[in-house]
């Protein structure tokens, strides 16, 4: 269950750590993605009773849309003004939970298992859920990986994280980079949604739980670094994990002692653990 | 001789929420008021900390949380009345303050957001772990009205906001000649570096941000709990510390009348077309909400307050006082505007 958890939080962190790295955007509309994903899957496979695997080819791709045509229209325009970003971003994830209280009311929803059953592992029972969502967690995360280091994209987005003026100078289109790097941000978040949306409830406010772990993971982790934000997941999911499995009572301690772990790790090491502190950027 | 128009359509609004009870007296419409009153303190503070001093703290509602909580426990646990509680609360808020400076100093910039988001909802794991104390999800009821009437209640408010709010712009009014605390703020945000290269002692004027904007977010808090009669989570949530952020940000971020002019627009029109909840906009209160900051920050994204007033104000390029926007030249020096 950890290794669950934390899989979900690599994801969603890689892709709000990406964005934050690229844009300087802090996207708090993140987690509506995901929520959005969840609830489209939810309709594909439940209301028009679509196949499961055309629901997630369906569903990967719309939110990505969605993704993109948000940054273009409604944050690119304003990027310069950070306060005004990040509150575009606040109030985009508040249409998202109002419009899907809207159409599908606040009722939970719930999801059957991908795939029905379980395995032994050592003479322990873990179903298969468990498995492929880790599964799919491990394969996207090499591929974003990959695309990072090896292709000519990654390069070019490592470039623009690094200094989007000079990037722009070496004829990278930064706005074009940018634009891409929300659109992987988005899928992520959308592959996240789908590989959990069976184990997790459905409903319009489940976005602010995981936007406040992912957070706390991006921190831990260092903003813009995706190898700390995997590594800062996977701590964060372990502790949550062991404080609900050692104290049950106490299980709102969960968030308190996840946080801690951040609030230690910044006090030692103010730029998170992989965190580049950025050169003050004076104008 | 007209003056400066953006100090007339503050004059003309004070004394409209002044006779705003002799319009309507239904108590809804006095209770939103109300309400927007307290929101105002709060949000006016949140610009103080996060506008002026550049420290952008994600978890406002801390400082609201905890002095509503403080009020609420006093009352419950020693009978105390809300006059000695408020101020109480109000100052374990400050000290609040004080002590999340410590962590928060030294961080900065996204760092130190996301790491003020935390302090909030750490408090609120622990309000809900100790449910039989602090009465967990369901609050604490039962809180004593401070006055003894809506009408009481609003003017009470009323003052207690429009102090607050002169208080604060003064403590923030980079041309003031005797108080330094606005300049120092400003010069904190645009460049720490240099400011500290000046002789400022940058982390003691960082502090001060964090009591004076944790001191006036106690008291919206504590007042808060006592207007709608008990706490709840809600106090601490997330939600809470985003609303300063909306309402600020939406009427423009380093301006005190932006603060104002986004919690009268978002929260107080909106509720007060929606009251009852029977139409379409009471049924879609946050969703219009949301929108409507979407389309405004995508045209004016330096906030509807200052949008407006760049619109009916012009600074002498001479001499930098503000002139109303149908004067070709200064009113005190006479340097064309053009």
């Amino acid at each position: 269950m950890t290794l669950v958890t934390g899989g979900v939080y690599a994801l969603l962190a890689t892709g709000f750590s990406l964005i934050f790295g690229n844009a300087r955007v802090i996207n708090l509309a993140h987690t509506g993605f995901f929520m959005l994903a969840a609830y489209l899957l939810w309709y594909f496979m439940r209301q028009l009773g679509l196949d499961t695997v055309w629901a997630i080819v369906i569903t990967v791709p719309a939110v990505t849309l969605v993704g993109i045509l948000a940054f273009r229209f409604l944050i690119n325009p304003i990027r310069e003004h950070l306060a005004a970003v990040l509150l575009m971003t606040v109030a985009l994830a508040m249409a998202f939970e109002e419009l899907m209280t809207n159409l599908f009311t606040s009722h939970y929803h719930l999801l059957p298992n991908l795939i029905p059953g379980y395995t032994e592992i050592f003479g322990v029972r873990v179903i298969n859920q468990y498995l492929l969502t880790l599964g799919i967690v491990v394969v996207v995360i090499v591929i974003v990986w990959l695309i990072l280091a090896k292709t000519k994209l990654g390069i070019a987005l490592r470039a623009t994280a690094q200094d989007a003026e000079i990037a722009n100078l070496m004829g990278i289109s930064v706005p074009r980079t940018l634009m891409i790097t929300m659109g992987i941000a988005t899928a992520l978040a959308a592959v996240a949604a789908v590989v959990v949306a069976p184990l997790w409830t459905i409903y319009p406010g489940m976005w602010t739980q995981p936007l406040v772990m992912v957070m706390v993971v991006v921190v831990l982790g260092g903003l813009g670094s995706v190898k700390g934000s995997i590594i800062g997941a996977f701590i964060i999911a372990f502790v949550e994990q062991s404080v609900i499995t050692l104290m049950p009572s106490y299980t709102y301690l969960s968030t308190v002692f996840a946080i801690l772990a951040m609030v230690i790790v910044l006090i030692v090491r103010p730029g998170g653990l992989f965190g580049v502190l950025f050169e003050e950027e004076r104008l | 001789m007209l003056p400066v128009p953006g100090r007339l359509i503050a004059i003309i609004f004070f004394v409209a929420l002044l006779i705003f009870p002799l319009i309507t007296d239904k108590s809804s419409h006095l209770y939103i008021l109300t309400l927007s009153s307290l929101l105002v303190i709060f949000a006016v503070s949140w610009d103080l900390l996060s506008g002026y001093s550049g420290q952008v703290n994600f978890g406002h509602a801390l400082f609201f949380g905890v002095a509503a909580y403080t009020t609420a426990l006093l009352y419950k646990y020693l009978g105390w009345q809300p006059w000695a509680t408020i101020p109480i609360g109000a100052l374990v808020a400050t000290g609040i303050g004080v002590v999340t400076c410590f962590p928060a100093l030294r961080l900065r910039g996204p760092y130190l957001s996301l790491l003020t988001m935390a302090f909030p909802l750490m408090l609120l794991g622990v309000v809900m772990a100790f449910k039989d104390f602090t009465g967990g999800e369901f609050g604490i009821p039962g809180l004593p009205e401070i006055a003894a009437t809506r009408l009481g209640e609003y003017y009470i408010c009323l003052l207690v906001m429009t102090v607050s709010v002169l208080i604060m712009w003064k403590l923030t009014d980079a041309g003031s000649k005797y108080i330094r605390t606005g300049l120092i703020f400003h010069a904190i945000r645009e460049d720490e570096i240099a400011a500290r290269a000046s002789g400022i002692n940058t982390i003691r004027y960082k502090i001060l941000a964090f009591v004076i904007g944790g001191f006036f977010a106690g008291l919206a808090g504590a007042l808060y709990v006592h207007v709608l009669g008990g706490t709840g989570i809600s106090t601490l949530s997330m939600t809470m510390s985003f609303r300063a952020i909306i309402y600020v940000v939406f009427g423009g971020i380093v301006s005190i009348y932006g603060a104002v002019i986004g919690v009268y627009t978002l929260y107080t029109l909106i509720q007060l077309l929606g009251v009852g909840a029977r139409n379409f906009i009471g049924q879609n209160q946050i969703l219009i909400m949301a929108i409507l900051v979407i389309l405004i920050l995508l045209f004016m994204p330096e906030g509807l307050g200052v949008w407006v007033r760049d619109k009916i104000e012009r600074e002498c390029p001479r001499c930098k006082l503000t002139n109303g926007f149908w004067r070709k030249e200064c009113r005190a020096c006479g340097a064309s505007l053009h």
